[in-house]
């Protein structure tokens, strides 16, 4: 097993609906895909977030887009135009989400030779 | 197969972008999407001092721009520009085209703000969706309130011949679905077709942002962003379509790019709601077709909802920014400090604001906690305060604090920028739902 940074086996888009951000988690190779699937829970996600995300954290499979979707709630200081946050969309928190370390397969990561 | 471009993702979107795609390459349809969420409170208020205004004049310089392109090669576009007074837009419009024969079909009725009262007399809530709180709670301050159409409405206004349509607030994905609905006569109840449309819809409605913009797979290797092509839906007559650009535009279109500008601004994906249908997004298959093509099979749609969304604007306070830049030595350290003193005086003077938020820009401004502490000799730090109240007058006062700590606070500090921030009226949104019975699209031709 290695521990990695998600950024080795994912990419990420994020945005906003409100005072709610999503996060777009979609695995770079479709072998990945489990392995987001099973480490990176909800509760994890809000652990990660914390200080950034204060409601609660759901999250959506597309088994068909190797992706997660995950809804941020109460994470954009009131969002749209009522935030005062540089960020007030959560285009970083894609980013932001790619920065937790999860823990891979030795052979898979060597197998894909990302 | 017809051809359906993406021209404006938003409002302040590229200016050369619309033509680039009438000229660059064959094309049946240009798309535009001007409005976003509080777009319309501005165009109210521009057309409360000039009632022949409200539109994206943007839009108007476009058409003047591309006319001969648009004439010669009979390119149909649809457009959100219409704001909320799409008549005077027409009649911009037809000036700027300056040719008689084109038909400019116009959608209106979605602007509903007379008619709040009423509803709300008749027991129609208008709750917001995210907070549940009824529209009476800030009724005195609403400033636009406008009803999202969808594709039929657009689809409509096509089967009367218009080459030109110009709506008020509908759907963005409703500015691609309309096409393929006026195209292909498909049916109220064709959900799986209605679906992959406004999947088509939701790929291209953002622009580059799914034709290699902010593409984080292989970014520094996407070639040529300076000239980067936008989108083009190849839509077939089953609902199977094909996502790609012009040949010889910059930019990168792979499943990657693809999958990302899917889940953005995503909600729960097996209900994607729009006023045409319910999308799935659980079902959209890609796959790679050749170079900067990505094609879109399997989609299934589910029966529309009973209900439009409402885009209600109102005003809500007041809003002001302030940044101050500090440099090496102790950049951070001293940015922290300018933070302690300026709230230690905002204090002193008795100043309550409802939020006063301050971030350090090359610090945490972007992930907060997650970014961990900077290094030691970090070369320099912004320091950005802002603070919200309802009270205009704190809020003002406020933007007097931050100049005098260029001189009177810790050194080495530059970046004022044009000196006292601007206060800014928050101008917020509340989303809301209202049943479909409640309003009605009015589409209307001005014929030659």
């Amino acid at each position: 097993m290695a521990r990695v940074q998600l950024v080795r086996i994912a990419h990420a888009r994020s945005g906003d609906k409100g005072d709610t951000a999503n996060v777009g988690l979609i695995a770079l190779d479709a072998a990945f895909y489990p392995v987001l699937a099973s480490q990176v829970t909800a509760e994890r996600v809000k652990k990660h977030f914390e200080g950034i995300c204060l409601g609660k954290v759901e999250r959506f499979e597309l088994l068909n887009l190797g992706a997660l979707n995950f809804l941020l709630h109460e994470s954009l200081d009131g969002g749209g135009t009522l935030s005062l946050k540089a960020d007030a969309q959560g285009k970083t928190y894609s980013a932001a989400l790619l920065r937790m370390e999860i823990e891979v397969p030795d052979d898979l990561l060597s197998k894909t030779a990302l | 197969m017809i051809r359906i471009a993406n021209g404006q993702g938003f409002w302040g979107d590229s200016l050369e972008a619309p033509l680039e795609q009438i000229r660059r390459g064959p094309i049946d349809y240009l798309t535009l999407d001007y409005l976003a969420e509080v777009t319309m409170s501005i165009l109210q208020k521009q057309r409360s001092r000039d009632p022949r205004a409200g539109y994206a004049r943007d839009f108007v310089d476009m058409i003047a721009r591309g006319a001969r392109d648009i004439v010669d090669r009979k390119i149909r576009i649809v457009a959100n520009a219409g704001g909320v007074n799409p008549e005077s837009c027409r009649q911009a419009v037809a000036k700027a085209l300056q040719h008689p024969k084109i038909k400019i079909g116009v959608v209106a009725g979605d602007d509903i703000i007379d008619s709040l009262d009423d509803m709300i007399a008749r027991g129609v809530p208008l709750k917001n969706l995210d907070t549940g709180a009824p529209l009476e709670s800030v009724r005195a301050r609403v400033q636009s309130a406008n009803v999202y159409f969808g594709g039929r409405a657009i689809a409509d206004a096509l089967d009367t011949g218009a080459q030109i349509v110009i709506t008020g607030r509908t759907t963005d994905t409703g500015l691609v679905l309309g096409p393929m609905i006026h195209e292909y006569q498909w049916k109220p109840n064709e959900w799986d077709k209605l679906a992959a449309g406004t999947i088509a819809g939701h790929t291209v409605e953002c622009g580059a942002q799914c034709t290699g913009g902010n593409c984080q797979v292989d970014w520094q290797t996407i070639p040529n962003y300076a000239d980067i092509g936008y989108p083009i839906v190849e839509a077939e007559p089953d609902g199977v379509f094909v996502i790609t650009k012009h040949a010889g535009t910059g930019g990168r279109i792979t499943v990657a790019s693809i999958k990302e500008q899917l889940l953005y601004e995503m909600g729960d994906p097996r209900e994607y709601i729009t006023p045409d249908c319910i999308a799935d997004f659980t079902t959209i298959q890609l796959k790679q077709d050749g170079p900067d093509r990505v094609r879109f099979t399997g989609i299934r749609g589910k029966p529309a909802t009973d209900m439009y969304k409402v885009s209600i604007s109102y005003s809500a306070g007041f809003k002001a920014i302030g940044t101050l830049m500090y440099s090496w030595p102790n950049a951070y350290a001293k940015a922290q400090a300018s933070d302690r003193i300026l709230r230690e005086r905002l204090d002193r003077l008795g100043l309550r604001f409802d939020a006063i938020r301050s971030e350090f820009g090359g610090v945490n401004a972007c992930h907060g906690p997650l970014a961990g502490e900077p290094a030691p000799g970090i070369a320099e730090v912004i320091l950005r305060v802002g603070v919200r109240s309802g009270d205009r007058s704190v809020v003002e006062r406020f933007t007097k604090e931050i100049a005098p700590l260029a001189l009177n606070g810790p050194p080495t500090v530059t970046g004022l920028g044009s000196g006292r921030p601007k206060v800014e009226e928050i101008v917020a949104y509340w989303p809301a739902l209202i049943p479909k019975t409640e309003a009605t699209p009015q589409i209307s031709v001005q014929e030659p």
